[in-house]
């Protein structure tokens, strides 16, 4: 399968970056990694008139912690979020959700950015992003702005991103110290997208879980959070019964599409024992931190 | 559409040439510059058969463009034996270990392994079965891969000691 023919162009930074995609408009592409955008020029799904490749924007990579906050450039990899001790350090949610993305070869190439803009419910990082209630930096030619992670969806492939901006980091608050985080996804194979899978950040103060955030993969038209899962589990002590309402409530909003990884309400039924299993890590990692 | 110039090195040969923007990284190996050891599998970046490596990471060659290479260095199979021809010590552990039945494979899983091991040059079975995760097998051959993998550390790990 060979992609249609195209216009490539490589910008050296984010100015020269937007300008094109300004210009180009919505006969144009960004690329970060290229490994959500080639399959689909190869199946002709997308045809864009000019690819503009992105890998050469400095600003766009890196990752910083700093003043409670954590940034991370759009450009950087699924094996770098895996392999950077101060990310994991101050929260492990991002190593374990990008470990358990495709395979080795497609993490040293797909990015961070690339699985968030792209608006695919069946991608692994939103849900991670919405848990810890990330909110992603645009950048068009009219400046830059912020959307919160949890509203950025709106349908397959729809986003809050216009045509002209390009996502360039992703911020978040670091975790409080005694919180605990899991992504808990369920798959056919290595590779695969999730027949189901949920993230969840909580807190502790004392036994009581004093917040949590819970979200869904692939469950939905979009990465689905799950406001009241979360309502559910803040200010119990994470006691079974709980659990398992947070988890009917989640359970709830899904609405899985038919697919060969089952039907419905097999996928609907695998959400909430994602939840609970979700839940469950993440109490059991916040009271460990307690104890230390 | 204009075609663009690429400058990369492939098994240490640095060399120049035009493409079009298009042309998969797999196409330009294997038609303009005759090496057909990456294999097109699956051409959808699940088999691993297209393995290379590209500026020290292993890549699917099938997902990525020749001109998203620019400037890269370049390792396929062909490059992978040692300097005098005789067959590197991964290549000789899949031979002895029975690590390859029908071959198909067999490339990417060696350029994949060769990665693989400069990065955790003393992997448990786990590990090395997790970092060949994304290079299928269809004859099922993953045994004896797995022992080739393992075999091949231990004997670079004690070259490494001796020297």
């Amino acid at each position: 399968m060979i992609p249609g023919s195209f216009e490539y162009h490589r910008p050296g930074s984010l100015g020269e970056a937007v300008g094109l995609v300004a210009r180009l408009g919505d006969e144009s592409r960004v690329m970060a990694g290229g490994h959500s955008l080639v399959p689909m020029m190869k199946l002709r799904l997308a045809a864009p008139e000019h690819v503009i490749d992105l890998q050469d924007v400095s600003e766009l990579k890196g990752i910083s912690i700093d003043g409670g906050t954590v940034t991370i450039g759009a450009m950087v990899t699924q094996r770098e979020i895996a392999e950077c001790a101060a990310l994991t350090a101050a929260c492990s949610l991002l190593r374990e959700t990008a470990l358990q993305i495709a395979d080795p070869q497609v993490r040293y190439c797909g990015t961070v950015g690339g699985n968030l803009a792209n608006g695919d419910a069946g991608n692994d990082m939103p849900a991670a992003m919405q848990a810890l209630d990330a909110a992603y930096v645009l950048a068009g030619s009219n400046g830059t702005r912020r959307v919160s992670s949890r509203t950025f969806y709106h349908g397959p492939y729809a986003t809050a991103r216009a045509d002209d901006e390009i996502l360039t980091a992703i911020e978040f608050p670091v975790p409080p110290r005694r919180h605990g985080a899991a992504y808990c996804k369920q798959k056919r194979k290595i590779g695969d997208y999730a027949t189901a899978a949920a993230a969840v950040v909580l807190s502790l103060s004392g036994e009581t879980c004093e917040s949590a955030a819970v979200s869904l993969t692939n469950v939905g038209d979009t990465t689905l959070f799950a406001e009241e899962a979360g309502s559910i589990l803040a200010g119990s002590r994470l006691d079974a019964g709980t659990i398992a309402r947070a988890a009917d409530a989640a359970k709830a909003i899904t609405r899985p599409d038919v697919d060969p990884r089952g039907p419905p309400d097999y996928r609907r039924h695998i959400a909430g024992v994602m939840v609970r299993r979700a839940v469950e890590a993440s109490r059991d990692q916040a009271i460990a931190v307690t104890g230390a | 559409m204009a075609k663009s110039t690429v400058s990369l090195t492939v098994n240490g040969r640095a060399l120049e040439a035009l493409v079009e923007p298009r042309t998969l990284l797999i196409h330009f190996l294997r038609e303009e510059l005759d090496l057909t050891g990456p294999h097109i599998g699956c051409d959808t970046s699940q088999c691993g058969a297209c393995t290379v490596d590209l500026d020290g990471m292993s890549v699917k060659s099938c997902t990525v463009l020749v001109v998203q290479a620019e400037g890269a260095d370049i390792l396929t199979i062909e490059g992978m034996a040692n300097a005098d021809g005789t067959p590197s010590v991964l290549q000789e552990a899949f031979r002895e270990h029975h690590g390859l039945q029908c071959g198909y494979c067999t490339p990417g899983m060696i350029t994949r392994a060769y990665r693989f091991l400069k990065e955790n040059p003393d992997p448990t079975e786990e590990e090395i079965r997790f970092g060949i995760a994304g290079n299928l097998c269809r004859c099922t051959g993953y045994q004896n891969i797995v022992k080739a993998v393992r075999a091949a550390a231990d004997e670079l790990n004690s070259a490494k000691e001796a020297a």
